[in-house]
């Protein structure tokens, strides 16, 4: 279909009435719509408007008549669905407001659909919010006239770790079931069985023959051995109408009227999320997806619903910690624990022989943070030493992002990432780096050409029906050329509106982000970065990058030295360019820093000698709301708040600006107002004391002129020897559901992760001999024992590992990024 | 002129035009007319007749009507299971906002009450209790009953904030303290439906092993009746002013809203 006759049946309006009211309506809606639409409530369970129509309940019944082919209203002889038909020219449509039929039929249905329901509900978790509860109310009967026995289940089955079925209580509204299938692709679970014994079951293979009373076994097709592994199946919790899916967190934990509830935003992965924080008493209890249409929609992943333990965990720290002269740390007041570290910060960067300071921020601050980080580094501290990418980095990164990304606005939107007719992914997983980028990507699923540059297709590649380059790590850049004229992918790309999504990952890959540039350019497709941690586009428009100036200004343009040093009120920003996070910790290491000021890091993260950094360094000072591992060798620890008890704002991978307010007011500061304040006893007003004063500045700042931004990356493509022998390429990222810090407290979250394995080609198994059973994947460093799975399709001469599943911490274990050889060997070592 | 002034303008002339109060109350005849500035005294006079209603509170208590709304009470059933399912629907129907329920899973390991849902946290204020008795009928599991105990004063507020173990209803003769299992066969249905008349042999094996040393085995029964000092948990609350005030203060620091 081209465009006009779209545009033209966009508009085309259907005329009916409602209850005696009359409505137009475009040609397509459904009645119960166009009800809503003129303020008509029609009782419904299975109607989700983010799902297609199923007509499972029967609900929704409503009296219709239309007009017959002589013109005469004629009226249908039963009660029909609302929620699965659409208008007609002329329809009449009479709900159970003003039709004793509809009402009766509504009635009826509602008394069927309790003949088996337990009616537990002082037991349930839904009670009071119930949809059931609240429709049996207005549409049921007072009482009922049932009088046998109900049909029991055993009670409840645990899909996963995380998700509970209640049988007794499903109504069999499908939603859980269609959004498995329509929008997560995971189609774990399913109805079985006919009339009175129907009821939602977990897939396995033995589901054609199961004991006709519920499913044996687990499903075949994952590793984990988990039924339900889905990276989103706490959204089936949320649409469920009856409290007949549950999560095991929220188990019993309380009611909808205990519950204060504030909007928030997910701090798990750059989509940002819109979520909602139900906390009561200053405790966080669930956190459920709010609807944002040009974001998330109504869906958010388990992470972002489940995983928010962490920051009340028993080693969150509440008051500052200064190191004793014992060597312990001991807690201190704020103004002593300021003066101690504005001491040592002074002492590294003062005198002759002083070392200077350098700061990490991590990947997990919200924008105004970042800024207060960049902006202490450079002028409290007097360096460009600042780098928030704590993972994978390079200088060619930099300059594509200084040069395409940052300051430059809203780029490629969730939308049109939707509509695009051709995706290219490189240096990403869109399931477990993008979150409800997925969700995007899937709701396009036949509409759209999806193309993958990847050691190997994963099930999120496959469930987006995507084509697999097969590229070892650190071959990217030279895929990217070789999507010439000829090839599929230069073809689908050419198509208006296509894009091109390259990861934080293609960082480890040179020349990657100069051949995606030059990809883009030749195709004419956009170019989309999407990183995968929240703090991640928020540092980069903050400035808290050492080449990088606030909007993506250039450290060696004076020009940009010069507007960013006026509107701070400084006579001058440091020139030397600074190090990178690996730089800085490689030299901390070495003992050649003097101090290090160190925001939200996991050194279990880091390649680099992190731990040694931090030992060797004269004096660290942490911002952290937890009691780490930084802490152990810091000597002034800093306590900030975490997300949900600070306001702020999360630039999303679009650019788009998510700001929240604090959901649980707590005393927990900011860290760029804790920054703020350090930057004070160090004699420099940062300004940085509120959201407000951070983000009026950024605002003031604005984005950069003509020639302040650094030239775009001119990296020679790297070539990969990527060959199956006893030496193979590591590739690795991040599963969405891993042993991440932010997942900490969370048992019932992680029994929904996937196993880690390692992935082999069967030609790289067979060299290695490691075609089943357990294999040893060693560096120079250390090494990992997984099992291992022989992936078809896979690039030969890489193995690929999950970077910090259970029993799989790459960074730690194994000392090395993605893209270095590593030995590969069947067997334990 | 003000808008007010206008206001003040026309209730005036309101005032000017209304009648004088009449009372419709029937007016006394002469004789009552001339007997009116003593007549209160008749009040007196009458009741120097009457038995006298004073209580000799506190030296001698006087029990209230059986339906007076006292302190409440959690009970249990016959074998010691704990009535409470944790539903909150007492604190939803509180208009005073006094009850904080805590619900969480009963485990094989430690069944509280018979389901899958026991109260872990249950806490009545009686600073802001107004017995009303809402809570009573929003009970669907006859857990929360009402005492004729009155005697709630005390000299902290932590101490008059409630827990469970001060609301838990006395362990009877027969009943085996929770957590236990349920008894063999039944399912929570058979509970309510008040099917469950005692504590069975298998229960009592659990206990036995393990907790041993529980009062409410038959075979520790005696040993803790000679020796009233093992008395605790579930026989306090004789008195509200010996109460063990420690445990509530406990709790109460981590209770920022419901009371005070």
């Amino acid at each position: 279909m081209t465009a006009t006759p779209e545009k033209a049946a966009a508009v085309d309006t259907v005329s009916l009435t409602i209850d005696g009211k009359e409505v137009s309506v475009a040609k397509g809606t459904l009645i119960i719509r166009a009800a809503e639409q003129v303020g008509i409530d029609i009782p419904r369970f299975c109607d989700h408007p983010a799902l297609k129509p199923a007509g499972a309940c029967r609900q929704c019944l409503v009296d219709v008549a239309s007009p017959g082919p002589d013109g005469n209203l004629r009226a249908f002889p039963k009660p029909q669905p609302s929620c699965a038909m659409t208008v007609s020219e002329g329809m009449v449509v009479n709900t159970q407001h003003t039709s004793e039929a509809a009402d009766k039929a509504q009635k009826g249905v509602m008394e069927l659909l309790l003949i088996n329901h337990p009616l537990d509900c002082p037991v349930c978790d839904k009670g009071g919010e119930c949809p059931l509860q609240n429709q049996a109310l207005s549409n049921g009967r007072p009482e009922s006239r049932f009088i046998d026995v109900k049909r029991v289940f055993e009670k409840p089955l645990a899909l996963s770790s995380e998700i509970l079925l209640d049988r007794e209580r499903c109504i069999l509204c499908q939603r859980c079931t269609r959004f498995s299938k329509e929008i997560a692709g995971d189609a774990f679970i399913d109805l079985q069985n006919r009339g009175a014994m129907q009821q939602i079951g977990t897939f396995n293979e033995e589901v054609l023959d199961f004991d006709g009373y519920e499913p044996i076994g687990v499903a075949a097709e994952d590793e984990s051995g988990k039924a339900f592994s889905s990276y989103y199946s706490g959204n089936t919790v949320q649409i469920c109408p009856v409290g007949a899916l549950t999560s095991a967190a929220y188990r019993f934990r309380s009611r909808p009227f205990d519950l204060i509830s504030s909007p928030g935003i997910a701090e798990h992965d750059s989509s940002g999320a819109a979520i909602r924080v139900d906390h009561r008493r200053g405790k966080i209890l669930r956190r459920l997806a709010d609807q944002d249409m040009v974001v998330n929609e109504d869906w958010v992943t388990d992470k972002d619903r489940f995983a928010f333990a962490w920051q009340n965990l028993s080693d969150r720290i509440t008051r500052p910690l200064v190191r004793g002269e014992d060597g312990e740390l001991h807690e201190a007041s704020w103004p002593d624990a300021l003066a101690a570290a504005a001491a040592g910060l002074k002492a590294a960067t003062e005198g002759d022989t002083a070392q200077g300071a350098a700061v990490l921020p991590g990947g997990r601050v919200t924008l105004e943070d970042a800024y207060a980080y960049g902006k202490f580094a450079r002028v409290a501290l007097g360096t460009n030493d600042v780098d928030a990418r704590t993972r994978v980095a390079s200088d060619e990164e930099q300059a594509f992002l200084g040069a395409t990304v940052a300051g430059t606005g809203m780029g490629v939107t969730f939308g049109d990432l939707e509509k695009a007719p051709a995706v290219l992914l490189a240096g990403f997983e869109a399931e477990d780096e993008g979150g409800v980028v997925f969700l995007r990507l899937r709701k396009s699923l036949g509409r759209q050409q999806v193309f993958t540059i990847a050691p190997f297709a994963t099930r999120g590649s496959e469930k987006l029906n995507a084509t697999l380059i097969p590229t070892a790590p650190g071959g990217e850049g030279k895929a990217f050329a070789a999507i010439k004229a000829s090839t599929d992918a230069a073809e689908a790309l050419k198509a208006e509106g296509s894009v091109i999504v390259v990861g934080e990952r293609l960082a480890g890959s040179p020349g990657a982000f100069t051949q995606a540039l030059a990809l883009a350019k030749r195709t004419g497709a956009r170019l989309a970065w999407i990183p995968r941690r929240a703090g991640e586009r928020g540092a980069l428009e903050a400035g808290a990058l050492p080449d990088l100036l606030p909007g993506g200004r250039d450290v060696a343009s004076a020009s940009a030295r010069q507007t960013v040093a006026e509107a701070w009120g400084v006579a001058s920003l440091p020139e030397t360019p600074g190090r990178d996070a690996a730089a800085i910790i490689a030299d901390a290491a070495a003992g050649k820093v003097g101090a290090l000021v160190v925001g939200g890091v996991t050194p279990s993260d880091l390649t680099g000698p992190m731990g040694e950094a931090l030992a060797r360094t004269p004096f660290v000072v942490s911002l952290e709301v937890r009691r780490g591992e930084v802490a152990e060798h810091a000597d002034v620890v800093l306590p900030v708040a975490p997300p949900s008890e600070k306001a702020g704002t999360f630039v999303n991978w679009e650019g788009r600006l998510r700001g929240f307010a604090t959901a649980i007011k707590t005393d927990a500061m900011g860290d760029h107002r804790v920054l703020d304040l350090l930057a004070r006893e160090l004699g420099v007003d940062l300004k940085t004391g509120t959201v407000a004063d951070a983000n009026e500045q950024l605002a003031a700042l604005g984005a950069p002129a003509k020639g302040e931004r650094p030239a775009a990356p001119k990296v020679d493509a790297a070539k990969v020897d990527a060959k199956p022998g006893a030496s193979v390429v590591l590739a690795s990222w991040h599963q969405l559901v891993d042993e991440g810090a932010l997942q900490d407290g969370e048992p019932y979250l992680a029994g929904t992760g996937r196993t880690a394995v390692a992935r082999l080609s069967a030609k790289t198994a067979e060299a290695a001999g490691a075609t089943e059973g357990v294999v040893t994947v060693a560096s120079a460093h250390g090494s990992l024992e997984l099992p291992v799975v022989v992936t078809e399709g896979m690039a030969d001469g890489v193995v690929w590992v999950p970077t910090k599943s259970p029993g799989a911490w790459v960074a730690q274990e194994l000392g090395v990024e993605p893209g270095a050889l590593v030995t590969v060997k069947g067997g334990v070592a | 002129m003000t808008e007010s002034d206008d206001v003040w303008k026309v209730n005036r002339e309101r005032d000017g035009k209304s009648e004088p109060f009449v009372s419709n109350l029937p007016q006394a005849g002469p004789v009552g007319k001339i007997f009116a500035p003593v007549a209160g005294f008749g009040v007196t006079l009458r009741n120097f007749f009457k038995p006298t209603v004073t209580e000799q509170y506190p030296e001698k208590k006087v029990a209230p009507m059986p339906r007076y709304h006292g302190r409440h009470q959690l009970n249990r059933y016959a074998d010691g299971l704990e009535k409470c399912i944790g539903c909150e629907l007492c604190a939803w129907a509180c208009p005073a906002d006094a009850i904080y329920v805590e619900a969480d899973s009963n485990t094989p390991d430690a069944q509280y009450s018979p389901g899958e849902r026991y109260g872990r946290v249950y806490q009545i204020n009686y600073l802001r209790c107004i017995f009303c008795g809402l809570c009573i009928e929003a009970c669907p599991t006859r857990a929360l009953t009402m005492t004729n105990e009155y005697e709630l004063a005390g000299p902290t507020r932590e101490g008059l904030i409630y827990e469970k173990q001060d609301l838990l209803a006395p362990m009877g003769e027969a009943m085996l303290a929770a957590p236990h299992p349920m008894v063999p066969g039944t399912v929570d249905d058979d509970y309510y439906r008040g099917d469950v008349l005692k504590v069975v042999e298998e229960q009592k094996e659990w206990v036995r092993e393990n907790r041993p040393e529980d009062p409410t085995l038959p075979e520790n029964r005696a040993a803790h009746q000679e020796n009233p000092e093992h008395r605790k948990g579930a026989y306090v609350n004789q008195d509200a002013n010996v109460r063990n005030h420690q445990t509530s203060m406990q709790h109460a620091s981590g209770n920022l809203g419901s009371g005070i």
